[in-house]
């Protein structure tokens, strides 16, 4: 299969309006409004229960939304059963038919469709997921990668204007799941056919999406770049599930011009106002955002030589990791609770040890604000739960 | 230059090896004491009786003067050439009932598996319910029912359907007691849960994404059951045939009681050479034929159905 072939066959787009799903009393998913542009690779992250695999069983027709169209390239395929919609659907656990070996598996959909000369067309398919030598297997007889690569050939092979892939990887282990989130990109890549990819795993929509659209209790709650997602978090929840956020409460003394200053238990803290999403004015409590490895720690015996303009905190190490690539510190400040610092191996201090009185310090512009009304804790032991 | 060195070995490592070659000897035997149960049920309740049937279907003699072994084989030409009428409609009503529950239990089986949703286990009762009572006894009430002047008789002569089905052979008159319909219609009756049971077992087995991966693929609800379902059950229709066949075609009861003479299937020759011609011979040949018989379709039938990987 050469790669013009593929990527003529490129993808459609997905307009989702005003989509709902509701079991009885439960609201799986709230109207919800999302495009997904033709060829992206657009992931669906959020927790279990927190309606991403509802969302995908309605593009693909196997739910059917309680309010609200879905359409296709622009045309609208609500009312189309799964059979007539140009999708295809990756399934968590694969649900490769067990009867049929892995050949009839892949040529399964051409077969449907009518396609009398299937031989080429299946043949390259297994050469593009590297399984040319299995044809013959049953899916029993492979191992989870395998299953999943021909769960990925059996869908792709019916160039779809969509590809659904739900929890893809779910079921295999570590080490392979990094190899098939690579891969997966890889063939995305290849066929520029668009991908709407279900998971409950940040790190993998990070690696793999363009787009990620972080879904919590039935409702998109920010939508963007992986990058901006985790830098420009807009709820506690995104700072809380993607990645690990201190989130540091406190006050607004000053806003004026393109900083805020902040008053948190007794020390001062610099925001830059571009980067706070809630409305700031003299006198608001604000929720000041770090990520841990966008902090550094000194001994507090060194508190001259910090870099000008830094943020600083005072507090004690309660407890250190060490991780290899970096060390986990854990500070307790006073009047603020727990900090977390993520310091790179390059140059350990030796008195940093648990006991110990240090300082934390950041650029103020790594600081991002949020709107303290929000549950600060939201989303924080999630992604663990979930996987 | 390494400086750590390996733990030596423990000092006790001889004495070791007396107590420790004396349990393996008695684990390899405790396979065969757990199987020993199963052997004597084999044996007792199985292979005892076969033999002694063996050894009576060869014997000759009276009631009277006793049976001898006399290596009579001539017995079984003898039964067969006089009772082969029997046999071919056994094996005929037997197909036909199987048939039935077949087209009958699949859908019930599969209403069950996929839509009865929390009424499942209900449904499943209710179709286990009829075994609360005795063969015999529900038998005898489908006498009732299809009694010449019951509702089934008159509601069928009133839509003239009996003149259909006697047009067909399997009724006569304007009755329906006495006549294959009866007969089949009662071994279908009887031996229903036998099909809907394993049908019902290897449908649920199913898993439902499968459907929707089959509907994903381009394959209508009809394409579905017939490309996924339906060989995905094939275990269940295997078995439930067999358990459905196997005994309608020894069944007696169902001939007796809702057929007349021109119904009489094997079964019933066997019971009365058995009870009251008081012929064991014969009717130990009888039975080793019809047992011969049924496990050659059996084979067959598995091998056709190319199902052996899977049952």
């Amino acid at each position: 299969m050469t790669k013009n072939d593929q990527t003529q066959s490129s993808g459609g787009d997905v307009r989702l309006t005003g989509i709902s799903k509701t079991y009885g009393s439960f609201t799986a998913v709230h109207p919800l409004d999302l495009t997904v542009p033709a060829g992206s690779f657009f992931a669906l992250l959020g927790a279990s229960g927190c309606g991403k695999t509802t969302t995908l069983r309605m593009i693909a027709g196997l739910e059917d939304p309680t309010t609200g169209t879905v359409e296709l390239s622009g045309q609208d395929v609500t009312a189309l059963p799964p059979y007539k919609r140009q999708v295809n659907t990756v399934f968590q656990n694969y649900a490769l038919f067990p009867h049929l070996d892995i050949y009839e598996n892949v040529a399964f959909g051409l077969r449907r469709r009518g396609i009398k000369s299937v031989k080429k067309q299946v043949e390259e398919m297994l050469d593009l997921v590297q399984l040319g030598p299995m044809a013959r297997r049953k899916p029993q007889q492979l191992s989870g990668g395998q299953q999943q690569r021909v769960a990925v050939a059996r869908a792709l092979i019916n160039h779809p204007q969509v590809l659904l892939l739900d929890e893809p990887l779910g079921a295999l282990d570590l080490k392979l799941r990094r190899q098939m989130q690579l891969e997966l990109k890889r063939i995305q890549t290849e066929v520029g056919i668009t991908f709407v990819h279900v998971t409950h795993d940040q790190e993998e929509a990070m690696t793999m999406a363009d787009t990620v659209a972080v879904m919590n209790g039935g409702r998109v709650e920010q939508l963007g770049a992986p990058a901006d997602l985790y830098e420009n978090p807009a709820t506690t929840f995104v700072a809380n599930f993607l990645g690990t956020s201190n989130l540091i409460e406190a006050e607004v003394v000053e806003a004026a011009g393109e900083e805020l200053l902040l008053r948190a238990a007794d020390t001062k803290l610099r925001l830059p106002a571009a980067r706070c999403s809630a409305t700031a004015g003299s006198g608001d409590k604000v929720l000041a955002g770090i990520r841990p490895e966008k902090m550094a720690l000194a001994h507090t015996d060194d508190t001259g030589s910090l870099p000008d303009g830094h943020n600083q905190l005072p507090g004690r190490i309660k407890d250190a990791s060490f991780i290899g690539v970096s060390t986990q510190y854990v500070i307790e400040a006073p009047g603020l609770g727990e900090i977390s610092v993520y310091e790179q191996n390059i140059a350990r201090d030796g008195r940093l040890v648990p006991g110990a009185e240090v300082v934390v310090h950041w650029n103020p512009a790594h600081t991002f604000g949020l709107d303290a009304a929000q549950d600060i804790a939201a989303g924080a032991d999630l992604d663990e739960e979930a996987a | 230059m390494s400086t750590t060195e390996a733990p030596a070995p423990p000092e006790t490592a001889d004495a070791e090896p007396l107590p420790l070659r004396k349990t393996p000897t008695r684990k390899r035997l405790i396979p065969y004491w757990l199987l020993l149960p199963g052997m004597l049920w084999l044996i007792v309740f199985f292979a005892a009786p076969l033999v002694y049937q063996a050894s009576t279907s060869i014997q000759t003699g009276s009631l009277e003067e006793g049976f001898k072994v006399t290596w009579h084989f001539a017995t079984y030409w003898d039964a067969l050439g006089e009772y082969w009428p029997q046999f071919v409609r056994s094996v005929g009503y037997a197909g036909i009932a199987t048939a039935l529950c077949l087209l009958l239990g699949y859908p019930l089986a599969y209403l069950i598996a996929f839509k009865a949703g929390r009424w499942r286990n209900v449904v499943m009762i209710l179709v286990i319910a009829p075994f609360f009572t005795s063969f015999l006894i529900r038998t005898l009430a489908w006498k009732t029912i299809l009694a010449d002047g019951g509702p089934v008789v008159g509601a069928l002569n009133a839509l003239h359907l009996l003149d259909v089905t006697s047009a067909l052979g399997i009724t006569e008159g304007h009755r329906v007691l006495a006549t294959p319909l009866a007969v089949v219609c009662g071994l279908t009756y009887n031996f229903l849960p036998f099909m809907v049971l394993p049908l019902y077992t290897s449908l649920e087995r199913i898993d439902p994404r499968l459907h929707e991966a089959a509907g994903d693929l381009y394959a209508r609800p009809a394409t579905t059951f017939r490309k996924v379902t339906f060989p995905l059950s094939m275990p269940g229709v295997v078995a439930g045939t067999l358990l459905t066949f196997i005994p309608a075609a020894g069944d007696y009861i169902n001939a007796e009681l809702l057929g007349s003479t021109d119904q009489k299937m094997i079964g019933n020759v066997i019971q009365s050479q058995f009870l009251r011609v008081l012929d064991y011979p014969t009717a130990a040949a009888l039975s080793f034929i019809l047992m011969a018989a049924i496990l050659a379709m059996v084979t067959i039938y598995i091998r056709k159905s190319g199902t052996e990987d899977l049952v």
